[in-house]
């Protein structure tokens, strides 16, 4: 195996940072928040880093009940869309959502992120597990894990599809016939599944990517399942390098990141002084996947470690911009990353543009 | 300070209407976001309350196939609306959502962050739909009884505006010493024949507080829905009499309703053409219209009005001679046609016979929406000799080119309007509601809520 593998970089960034303390370190500006403000300069941290994928996570529910926990979260893909003309290389990546919304909205929205900002657009699929969820659509009780992601299988393979409903070449502006569109390369998708009925076409033409890149964070085997199945991008969550290889080698389509909760300053006790702060201020709040709290030296040595079969790293800074300005400041820049060609995310992560699965059915 | 009437405008994205005409060569794309961002920057240059996006969610359809002779397909609304966020300062963002097919709880929070992220400039156009067309695109399928459109309208919006109000007057306290990030945070709790949700809202309030909710549909049951809740009414009008009755008659349905009839602003869509002189206008104007209804759109016209297939039928020539079949609806996805259809016909053939008009002809003449055509002192003069009039407080412009419709406007007639004192010179407030002179929902000096529908 060739040393180092060219690394894959995706951040995730919520509010002032994953851990629900954060908002009292010294930068966050926490008022800010809920602003465009707030999400620029991050996102110019990013871009200027040049990271592939700028994940912004969302769950219809709030992070905690507690008043002195970060709480409230703009929608995802109206932050992801916001950002999309103010950046011009890397991927935007909102949480969506499977269990209680609309299909159809969703693709929609995802393929029209794609045309904002020229082909740069991922969609994180997520699934609601918690009854407080549920109440807040009050459709449908919550569900078990497998039941919710075969549910966002579903979605996920009806969005594909309609993605691909509208042939690239369906507007022709024909003068001599008067049509706008060739109605012949429009699909109705006529999908059916155990969870609901979509008719399609969809409304949105094809956006410039064609299938805009699907992630998939894995933490259980319905997640993992779905991952094999249909992920572009799967993030795994868990400490474990031996649970991270085997899932990793049950995922050879797709490009596989390892999530890493971050604290990175400068000095080791410095990090680990910022960590015990947020705990005494936040108790109990446990890791969700691996969890580094160190130096850009004791970082890079992490990643340059990864477990088989990892491609890159997701990383999650638990405080912002702290974690995040050391990472792009501090490690990116002395790690090899592979030279990117192209202005799409596909492009980036070497993907061919996908012809519509309809217009491969009926030859021309 | 003159004390004239404002004149409000607002920028309609010419996408899928009848009015765009994608034949001209000047004609570029409905979905490149360029062409989103262009149209928003000329209205904001042309200092315009807001950019207008309409909503569709399944192709329209004619004898079962798709209908292929106008503009075809459009990117999600709150999507664009959120870039253009980015790319404009000032001009507020008006996005239209149907309520029928979107969950109260999303849909208020999907706003709410539009809000936040532009700084105030959101506006929620609410639609209602009952057709089950449309809802074989959701998981619910079939849909509402039209009956029950409005009773599902106002249910999402007493329960958006439940979320929007479910964190309090400074619930972001976001205090580091204090370590209080926020408080204050209720639960909505909503039961109702539409829907039955519990739970906190997901955001601190929004700049606006609401944002500003538009309506359009001129039932009596729209009317009321509309002098009930709407900040704004997007309708149709036809002469300066007809808009100042409907004007009388919705700030007096405002008042019915415990609210003032000032805190409704009235905007219906309105198209315009330019020449230098009012012959060349009217010849525009006329150009303009052929290129809209094409033979082959004004067969497909009469085929939704005359119910039958027309293949073959010579547009050239007079009407249809068999009366429309009540029996079959052949379009599908458009809004019904509201008048008893025989008589429609009847109408129409003697309406042909009178002026000597081919079948196109009077397509061209009966399918027109309101038009502005003159020089641009013309424009300016009736657009204030409206809003004086009180016939509506402004309009919505329609232009019939995407992305470039609205550029003449804003350089010809704009200034002209500055000078008669019927226009702003700069913007003079940061929010839609100042930019449309509304009071904000948390403002005490307002009753703005009808009775709340919470059981």
């Amino acid at each position: 195996m060739p040393f180092p593998p060219p690394l894959r970089w995706a951040v995730e960034l919520d509010g002032a940072g994953r851990h629900p303390a954060a908002w009292r370190l010294p930068g966050a500006c926490p008022g800010d928040l809920f602003t465009a403000a707030h999400w620029r300069r991050l996102a110019a941290t990013v871009e200027a880093a040049d990271l592939d994928l700028l994940v912004v996570p969302d769950a219809y529910r709030l992070q905690s009940a507690g008043e002195r926990d970060q709480r409230g979260r703009l929608d995802a893909v109206a932050v992801a869309a916001h950002l999309a003309p103010l950046t011009r290389r890397t991927g935007l990546v909102p949480v969506v959502t499977a269990t209680h919304t609309e299909p159809f909205h969703t693709q929609k929205a995802i393929a029209t992120l794609d045309l904002t900002s020229r082909g740069r657009a991922g969609w994180q699929v997520e699934v609601s597990t918690t009854p407080a969820e549920a109440d807040l659509f009050g459709r449908k009780p919550v569900a078990p894990a497998d039941e919710l992601w075969r549910e966002a299988a579903e979605t996920v393979d009806v969005a594909r599809r309609l993605w691909d409903s509208w042939e690239d070449d369906a507007v022709v502006r024909d003068l001599a016939t008067g049509r706008y569109v060739d109605r012949d390369k429009l699909h109705p998708v006529d999908f059916a599944g155990g969870f609901f009925t979509v008719k399609g076409p969809s409304i949105t033409p094809r956006s410039p990517q064609g299938q805009p890149l699907v992630v998939v964070p894995v933490r259980d085997e319905p997640s993992l399942a779905l991952a094999a199945a249909q992920a572009d991008v799967a993030r795994l969550e868990t400490a474990s390098p031996e649970r991270a290889a085997a899932w990793a080698a049950r995922l050879p389509d797709a490009t596989v990141l390892l999530d890493v909760e971050i604290l990175l300053r400068r000095g080791a006790g410095e990090a680990a002084g910022v960590a015990a702060q947020l705990d005494a201020w936040s108790p109990g709040h446990a890791p969700r996947t691996l969890r580094h709290v160190g130096t850009p030296d004791t970082f890079r040595g992490l990643v340059q470690a990864l477990p088989a079969g990892v491609d890159g790293v997701a990383a999650v800074p638990l405080d912002l911009p702290g974690s995040l300005d050391v990472l792009t400041a501090e490690v990116l820049p002395r790690l090899p990353r592979p030279v990117v060609r192209g202005t799409t995310l596909r492009e980036r992560f070497g993907l061919p543009r996908p012809v519509s699965r309809y217009a491969r059915e009926v030859p021309a | 300070m003159s004390a004239k009437r404002q004149v409000h405008l607002g920028a309609h994205f010419p996408g899928v209407n009848q009015t765009t005409v994608w034949r001209d060569p000047r004609a570029g794309s409905q979905t490149d976001f360029t062409s989103f961002e262009h149209l928003a920057r000329t209205a904001e240059r042309g200092l315009m309350d807001f950019f207008f996006l309409a909503e569709g969610l399944r192709l329209r359809e004619q004898g079962g196939t798709i209908y292929d002779l106008d503009v075809v397909g459009r990117p999600d609304t709150l999507t664009v609306l959120n870039s253009l966020a980015a790319v404009t300062t000032h001009l507020g963002l008006a996005g239209t959502i149907n309520a029928t097919f979107n969950e109260a709880a999303e849909v208020a929070r999907q706003f709410a962050s539009l809000d936040h992220l532009s700084g105030g400039r959101a506006a929620w156009n609410v639609v209602t739909s009952s057709d089950a067309f449309t809802g074989e695109n959701f998981r619910r399928g079939g849909y509402l009884a039209h009956a029950d459109r409005y009773v599902r309208a106002r249910e999402v919006i007493d329960v958006a505006r439940a979320f929007w109000d479910s964190w309090g007057p400074g619930a972001l306290v976001a205090d580091p010493e204090l370590g209080v990030f926020a408080r204050d945070v209720h639960d909505v709790g909503h039961h109702g024949p539409q829907f039955d949700v519990r739970g906190p809202g997901l955001l601190p309030r929004s700049p606006q507080g609401h944002p500003v909710l538009f309506q359009a549909g001129d039932s009596d049951d729209g009317r009321e829905f509309g002098a009930a809740y709407a900040d704004a009414v997007f309708t149709m009008h036809g002469t300066l009499e007809a808009g100042r009755r409907f004007t009388a008659d919705l700030r007096a349905r405002a008042v019915r309703n415990g609210r003032s009839g000032e805190d409704l602003r009235i905007l219906p869509g309105a198209s315009f053409v330019l020449g230098d002189t009012e012959a060349e206008a009217r010849e525009n104007a006329r150009t303009i219209r052929f290129q809209q209804v094409g033979p082959q759109q004004a067969v497909a016209f009469l085929e939704q009005v005359w119910g039958r297939d027309l293949t073959g039928f010579d547009p050239e020539g007079p009407l249809p001679v068999q009366d429309p079949d009540l029996t079959a609806t052949i379009a599908q996805g458009r809004t019904r046609f509201p008048r008893d259809r025989v008589e429609v016909a009847r109408e129409w053939r003697e309406l042909a016979a009178a002026n000597g008009w081919s079948a196109r002809e009077l397509v061209v003449e009966v399918s027109g929406r309101q038009q502005f055509v003159g020089t641009p002192e013309q424009v300016a003069a009736e657009i204030d000799e409206y809003v004086q009039a009180d016939a509506c407080d402004g309009f919505i412009l329609v232009p019939h080119l995407t992305p470039t419709g609205l550029d003449e406007f804003v350089d010809r007639v704009v200034p002209l309007l500055q000078e008669r004192g019927a226009y702003r010179t700069e913007y003079t407030g940061t929010t839609l509601r100042e930019h449309l002179g509304l009071t904000h929902p948390h403002d005490a000096s307002r009753a703005l809520d009808p009775a709340p529908r919470t059981a």
